[in-house]
């Protein structure tokens, strides 16, 4: 029975619409390619740790005898300017540059749909107040301020300085500043789906039964606006790791110790021409990181908006 | 129509306002006073030279007295001195930011002499192989790191090459034109990619409405029907994506200028954040968001000149 409705409906196989959904993913090669690329990437970062060990490679290691060192067996992409293994800092470097990125991201994803969604749900003046702001944000230039943000003194705003002095805290900065900035996308899609939802009978229907608008909001209509969220969220990370390294270069982003590809070519920028592989690296990271975020957002979008014509 | 324009004047200047207040409020959080830069200068300086230095500049002043000071001989027309040029913050930021607005027009006009037939090329056949690369090529744009690209430009045009000099603004037209190369040519390359595919998306949109079908069934070309109609319905909603990106451009602006080394505001900007040269870095930061916020009314009313079903509303 159930099969020949699935015969019926023309879609073969595909039981629910997240498999459908995946079916029209795997048909975007480039997003797919990018995703296997990127989840290996991911891998080796995450495993980098355990690989240096395993190699028995200190990546924080310095030795000035052995600065940069053309490729070997035992340093694959070489050393740099202290003599610490490139290939490992590269790990450790796209580790820390994912996870800001993502932690970035998700920040930013969950700001903008609260806004997004007060502002579609509430409407009336917060509603134009909100999408001012959100307007506001996109035109202006937002690196110089976003400097200035960076440079602020954290123990002037009360936190301890035992933890400013912490050298997490350039990460926990960098998420902040990013998210309090990039929200923008996230919120504007949501204010627009949430403004079709809310006319929906099923919304309706709810508020007829006596939903308070909080439930309303997380429970009927946020949900059913998760595919723009994930597909403008995806492509927010690409962005994201851009941005962290244009701040770790400018030296306001991931701060050394820390390896970040920003912060790695920094480092390099300077012996550009006695060792211009080193400057070529982190860079090639960056980019190919970037564009395959990129690439699974188009795919993600064509895979979860079948309703948008394939142009 | 003059209520739209006064109305968004008015926002501009509350948008400015708000702005400074915000950025004064962020200065003060930053690490170190320009009377603790002295103190580091000159150790023979005593703690009661220095209580009297802030009294002196006001520092011994609660932040928002201080603010509200600024403010009223900044609304008199003093914008203050730069710490670091000791010369009046206009003078210094003034020739800079016709320098950066120089940087940013010929971007602008290069990204849009390609963006536009590039985009309503992919349009006009969709999924196809040129459509596909020119894709491709967009993201490539987007997703290469400014100062990575500039860097590599530099490696090889300046000097693998030695075609083009590597930093600085040059003397006299040819040299100057020679310096812009490499800059305008980062700006372009890491933005034109967002304005071909919105060309491409909007060209699509409107080859599929009635007119451009009535236009084909009394026999146009396909080249005709795309140059003469489809153009400007494409060329209005690549006004507001303009309007949108001067806030992102500037931000390349910075990038680029550092990486050149030309004096234009973003590295003026930069410079005066990193230099504690706050007074600069304030005043830089209002004019570059004033110049951001007129080119986005610039460009949001060359929107309503070119699609005559918009009119332009003060909102209520």
């Amino acid at each position: 029975m159930t099969a020949d409705v699935r015969v019926a409906t023309g879609i073969a196989g595909a039981r629910t619409p997240g498999m459908r959904a995946w079916r029209r993913f795997c048909a975007h090669r480039l997003a797919l390619a990018s995703l296997v690329l990127l989840a290996g990437l991911a891998a080796l970062a995450l495993a980098g740790p355990w690989i240096a060990a395993w190699r028995d490679i200190d990546p924080t290691a310095t030795d000035l005898l052995a600065q940069f060192e053309p490729p070997s067996a035992r340093h694959w992409l070489g050393t740099d300017d202290i003599g610490r293994d490139v290939f490992h800092r590269l790990l450790d470097g796209g580790r820390i540059s994912l996870l800001v990125a993502i932690a970035a991201a998700l920040l930013s994803a969950v700001i903008g749909a609260l806004v997004g969604v007060v502002a579609g749900f509430v409407g009336g003046r917060l509603d134009s107040f909100l999408m001012r702001l959100t307007d506001g944000v996109i035109a202006l230039p937002l690196l110089p301020l976003l400097i200035v943000l960076a440079a602020v003194d954290v123990r002037k705003l009360g936190v301890s300085a035992e933890f400013a002095q912490s050298d997490m805290l350039s990460l926990y900065r960098i998420i902040i500043i990013v998210a309090l900035t990039g929200w923008t996308t996230v919120a504007r899609l949501v204010r627009a789906e949430t403004l079709s939802l809310k006319a929906r009978d099923f919304v309706r229907a709810a508020t007829a039964l006596g939903a308070s608008p909080v439930r309303l909001m997380f429970r009927h209509i946020l949900p059913n606006a998760a595919s723009p969220i994930v597909v403008a969220t995806t492509l927010s990370v690409g962005s994201i790791v851009l941005f962290e390294s244009v701040l770790s270069f400018l030296g306001l982003g991931v701060q050394p110790p820390h390896a970040s590809w920003g912060n790695m070519l920094t480092g390099a920028q300077d012996f550009i021409w006695k060792a211009p592989l080193l400057a070529t690296w982190p860079g090639l990271m960056i980019f190919i990181t970037v564009i395959a975020f990129n690439f699974i957002g188009d795919g993600l979008q064509d895979a979860l908006d079948p309703r948008a014509e394939r142009r | 129509m003059t209520r739209y324009l006064v109305g968004r004047v008015a926002e501009m200047l509350v948008v400015l306002l708000v702005m400074s207040a915000v950025v004064f409020g962020l200065i003060g959080l930053m690490p170190g006073d320009p009377v603790d830069l002295m103190i580091a200068g000159d150790p023979k300086m005593t703690s009661e030279d220095a209580a009297r230095l802030r009294a002196l500049y006001g520092l011994d002043r609660p932040l928002w007295a201080r603010y509200l000071t600024w403010l009223g001989s900044a609304l008199g027309g003093d914008l203050g001195y730069s710490r670091s040029f000791s010369r009046p913050v206009l003078d210094v930021l003034l020739p800079r930011l016709a320098d950066t607005l120089l940087l940013m027009g010929l971007s602008l006009l290069v990204s849009a002499a390609i963006a536009l037939p590039v985009g309503m090329l992919a349009a006009r056949r969709p999924r196809s192989g040129v459509d596909y690369g020119v894709n491709m090529l967009c993201f490539a744009g987007i997703s290469v790191p400014p100062f990575w690209l500039a860097l590599l430009l530099i490696m090889v045009f300046a000097v693998l090459l030695g075609w083009l000099p590597a930093s600085g603004v040059g003397e006299g037209l040819a040299d100057r034109v020679r310096h812009l190369v490499m800059p305008v040519a980062v700006l372009v390359l890491t933005h034109v990619g967002h304005y071909t595919r919105f060309v491409r998306a909007a060209t699509i949109e409107v080859l599929r409405q009635d007119h451009i079908r009535t236009a084909r069934a009394k026999g146009l070309s396909e080249r005709e029907v795309v140059r003469r109609h489809a153009l400007r319905g494409a060329l209005a909603p690549t006004f507001t994506v303009l309007a949108l990106s001067f806030g992102g451009l500037f931000s390349g602006a910075l990038i680029t200028e550092t990486m050149f080394a030309r004096p234009g505001m973003g590295k003026a900007i930069y410079d005066a954040i990193m230099g504690n040269d706050y007074n600069l870095a304030l005043v830089g930061l209002l004019l570059a968001t004033a110049a951001t916020l007129a080119g986005s009314l610039l460009a949001d009313l060359g929107y309503a000149w070119l699609d005559p079903r918009v009119r332009l509303q003060a909102e209520t």
